[in-house]
């Protein structure tokens, strides 16, 4: 084991437990070509934590958050995942070690049910062979029974079980945001990656979200990282904050820390020049 | 079962429970829906649960004469709380789950309950909330564990521990238990119930073993309701309708009450479960037919010709058929085959088909509605009831069903019409007291048991059947001594489907106004058809097209008032549409969806007054409260407008 901050974390004002270091980013770069979009950048994410990446339009944040789930590959720097660096790996390989993640603009199959794109999020708890399937025989049906208990779970605890036989492409924005969630739950993922759960909802649709998210890190202890632009939402959620500005972290620490953050300041709101 | 049989030994529900777990111990007497799959208990497992339950209050520490309030949307396992804390002697007290903490707080209060059992998260903090003012409530218990881990579980419970450490404590407890369910008799206490109050706070009405069961006796062989009977229970726990169906008469005649997974679902669940006794108010059966007829809209051109053509012969001939009048085999044939192509899968979409007896009251329900679902077959009947009655004082025999009226009174129910017109009753379901309030008890049931129902009305010459004007109280006079029943009115506008709520005034005037919603269902689906696009509830009843139909509405309903010449004097001068819904969180509806006039007026006396000085427009910000408590102000400029009135035709002939 490589070693990282051996502390064991702590317990929070609201009694929620933190624990030790999951992911460390140790000098972290990513070039697209000649375009550097992270610059030497390192932090770490605790278990049971959320985790907020803030920063401007085109800071980088997305790009960063590709680099925790494994789909991008640094030139730089090096990822410690659960204690070990993490090499390069194949898109099956990164979708089996554990992280799962919602995207910004919204990628479910739009003609199929609800149940069925959450279903989806089981598959690779899923072991029966082509023909097991197809014949409906064996460890198919056996396996289908407790996957879909397991998503039944999950419906109920988002709230959706109005819409669970309604496809897709029928339910409005916020609805498919939750159904997102609800698939990245369902793989029962030890981090949950969300990028801009909030976009485009309104504020009734943005505090539901909110609930949902701080029930799923009550309930199941799901370690949480999430790029958000409402900076009321994300200095009421987190745990701690990163903020990026032009691929550089210009601030890390607790919403108040960074809140107070001269550089920060300067990034949102800029600066007069007299 | 036998249709005769005697009150006896079962003079309370936990008496009747231990007559079905022996008589019909294998059948379902709960169902659920959880985790997308119905989940069924059978009466010898009800029995078992409320038993584990009851132990476990007693181990809480509940005593008798407790009040004990339940809070939830509804579960089988809050039914079980309410019967469990019968057999413990306590009294159950259902409260409206969409209360605001405020309400909450009084009638917890008032009713001093030590114990609260809540549905969910949501119920437990507001129940904690109010706890800061409201000091007697000793223990919590709740039935959904999610989000509860953090917090302070000194004096909390999840409801599945509290059955736990009743299963526990049977050895020690179990002889307690049965002597109290054995001391429990017909006038002891069943349950609590606060009426919504249209005016003033609520009150608590107690209503004994002897008013519920004897009720529930007489209503469930009015309609021979039997063992294998299925409702569906979605109505809130708290109001007396739900205890009667899913509680009263459940237990009496053993049927299965069955509980949908949430709110949302219950359209879906409804056609699932396909219940063969079902009760709704008006409002429900409007919106199902108003998405039908949405729905048909959409369909291809030769769907909606089938569609129209045997719905038009179906209201000519259902209701007759259903009435066992005689049709000629020709027209039976048709039917069958209307039956065929689409009754028969319309109620099934509906969730209807199988209904034996379906009830509507609370409300007037439009004659073309009413009409509707008689014409597929569908044996919808009237009653009339209040919480004060246990739910029955009129209600319609079969064959004997009309829109216009509440029927005869029910079995053991004695009515008279007072002096004023005011309705009277008297019968073994008039409830005890109002609780902590003599006064109040004194005003509304006099020495001999008769019960003032606030209502006005009169027994229809011939068919012996009772008709409901208007509120009492609301009964009042024009300006020029001709009568004013602002309901007469206010249904009439109702019946079209593009008005969810009106609100006519003209006490002591020289003319009406009326206050309009439009329903957001009905009129948005034909903006859409129509290509006009709108924002929000306020821009869309603020447009010109809909200020336009809406005109044409008040217009007809105008022309149909004056033909009566009691009433002709209630036309419709001026009226506007509302920027916002009537909502019951802005205290201007009951919980139960009836508007609170006096609120009303006070709190837009501006707009009224703007319709009788006569203005075209007038600014006005009004404050709304939203689901969480937060409150907002809403600003907008309303269109007032004139509506044509008509002569009273009798007069004009007289005049020329």
């Amino acid at each position: 084991m490589l070693d990282t901050q051996s502390d064991e974390g702590y317990i929070t004002a609201d009694g929620r437990k933190i624990g030790g270091v999951a992911m460390e980013m140790r000098n972290i770069t990513l070039r697209f070509g000649g375009v550097v979009a992270i610059k030497d950048i390192s932090f770490d994410i605790r278990w049971g934590e959320i985790r907020a990446i803030i920063g401007p339009n085109g800071a980088g944040k997305s790009s960063m958050l590709n680099v925790i789930s494994g789909f991008y590959h640094p030139q730089e720097g090096e990822v410690i995942y659960k204690g070990y660096k993490r090499p390069k790996m194949k898109p099956y390989q990164v979708a089996r070690q554990g992280i799962a993640r919602t995207f910004q603009n919204i990628a479910l199959f739009e003609g199929m049910s609800v149940l069925d794109n959450i279903m989806t999020g089981r598959m690779h708890h899923m072991k029966a062979n082509m023909l097991q399937q197809a014949l409906w025989w064996g460890r198919a049906s056996r396996e289908e029974d407790e996957n879909r208990e397991q998503v039944e779970k999950i419906i109920d605890f988002l709230e959706i079980q109005h819409i669970r036989k309604t496809p897709v492409a029928r339910l409005p924005y916020g609805l498919k945001k939750r159904v997102e969630l609800a698939r990245a739950l369902a793989a029962e993922p030890s981090i949950l990656l969300l990028d801009e759960p909030m976009a485009g909802m309104n504020v009734e649709e943005k505090e539901d979200m909110c609930r949902f998210i701080l029930d799923v890190n009550d309930e199941f202890g799901t370690t949480t990282v999430l790029i958000e632009h409402d900076m009321g939402v994300v200095m009421d959620l987190s745990d701690r904050v990163v903020v990026m500005d032009y691929g550089k972290k210009i601030g890390d620490g607790t919403p108040d820390e960074v809140r107070g953050n001269e550089d920060v300041i300067r990034a949102y709101l800029g600066v007069s020049h007299d | 079962m036998s249709t005769t049989e005697t009150l006896g030994d079962l003079c309370s529900i936990p008496a009747l429970l231990a007559r079905n777990a022996k008589r019909y111990g294998m059948q379902a007497a709960y169902r659920e829906k959880e985790f997308g799959i119905w989940q069924a208990w059978t009466w010898a497992e009800t029995q078992a649960e409320v038993r584990a339950m009851a132990l476990g209050f007693l181990v809480l520490g509940m005593r008798e004469g407790d009040y004990v309030a339940i809070i939830g949307r509804n579960r089988p396992a809050l039914y079980w709380a309410m019967v469990a804390a019968q057999s413990v002697g306590a009294i159950p007290v259902p409260l409206y789950q969409d209360a605001v903490a405020e309400e909450m707080a009084y009638v917890l209060d008032h009713c001093g309950a030590r114990f609260v059992i809540c549905g969910d998260q949501e119920q437990v903090d507001k129940v904690l909330e109010v706890q800061e003012k409201v000091t007697c409530i000793e223990e919590i218990a709740y039935l959904d564990k999610r989000g509860m881990r953090k917090y302070d579980h000194s004096h909390m419970n999840w409801l599945q521990d509290v059955m736990r450490e009743g299963r526990a404590a049977e050895t020690r407890l179990g002889a307690d238990l049965d002597q109290r369910i054995a001391a429990l008799t017909l006038d002891h206490t069943c349950v609590m119930l606060y009426t919504s109050g249209t005016t003033g706070k609520p009150k608590g009405v107690v209503l004994s073993n002897r008013n519920i069961i004897v009720t529930s006796k007489n209503s469930s062989e009015f309609d021979n309701l039997r063992a294998g009977d299925e409702i569906l229970a979605y109505l809130p726990m708290a109001w007396v309708g739900d205890f009667i169906f899913a509680i009263g008469q459940a237990y009496w005649t053993g049927f299965c009450v069955n509980c949908p997974e949430s709110a949302q679902t219950m359209l879906t669940d409804l056609r699932e479960i396909g219940p063969t006794y079902y009760f709704a108010p008006p409002r429900v059966f409007e919106n199902m037919l108003t998405t039908v007829m949405i729905r048909m809209e959409d369909a291809s051109p030769l769907k909606r010709r089938i569609f129209n053509h045997f719905m038009s012969f179906a209201r000519e001939v259902g209701p007759k058929l259903l009435d066992g009048k005689p049709v000629g085999p020709g027209a039976k044939l048709k039917y069958a085959l209307g039956n065929l192509l689409v009754y028969g899968p319309l109620k099934d979409t509906l969730g209807l088909r199988r209904i034996r007896v379906a009830y509507t009251a609370g409300e007037a329900i439009g004659p073309e509605i009413f009409d509707f679902y008689r014409s597929l077959g569908i044996n919808l009947k009237q009653l009339y009831g209040q919480t004060e009655a246990s739910v029955f004082i009129t209600q319609q025999p079969d064959g004997e069903v009309r829109s216009d009226t509440v029927g005869v009174p029910s079995p053991g129910v004695e009515v008279r019409i007072a002096e004023s017109g005011e309705v009277f009753y008297r019968s073994p379901g008039t409830f005890e007291s109002y609780y902590k309030n003599p006064e109040s008890t004194a005003s509304t049931k006099d020495a001999e048991g008769w019960v003032a129902t606030g209502d006005a009305g009169f027994f229809e010459e011939g068919s012996g059947h009772l008709r409901i004007i208007d509120r009492a109280k609301d009964v009042g006079k024009m300006a020029d001594g001709s009568l004013f029943a602002p309901k007469y009115v206010e249904n009439k506008l109702k019946f079209f489907p593009n008005i969810l709520e009106a609100v006519v005034f003209g006490n002591d005037r020289d003319r009406c106004v009326a206050f309009i919603n439009i329903d957001l269902t009905a009129v948005g689906s034909w903006a859409e058809r129509n290509n006009i696009a709108y924002s929000s509830y306020q821009e869309l009843a603020g447009l010109k097209r809909v200020l336009d139909t809406i005109q044409e509405h008040v217009e007809q309903v105008n022309q149909s008032v004056a033909q009566d010449k009691m009433l002709s004097g209630c036309q419709i001068h001026r009226f506007l549409v509302l920027h916002k819904e009537l909502d019951a969180d802005d205290g201007e509806m009951t919980r139960t969806r009836k508007v609170r006039r006096r609120i009303v007026e006070e709190k837009f006396a501006d707009l009224i007054d703007a319709l009788y000085a006569g203005k075209d427009s007038i600014y006005t910000e009004t404050e709304v409260t939203y689901e969480d408590g937060r409150k907002g102000k809403l600003k907008a400029t309303l269109e007032l407008r004139d509506a044509r009135v008509f002569g009273q035709p009798a007069a004009r002939m007289a005049a020329e």
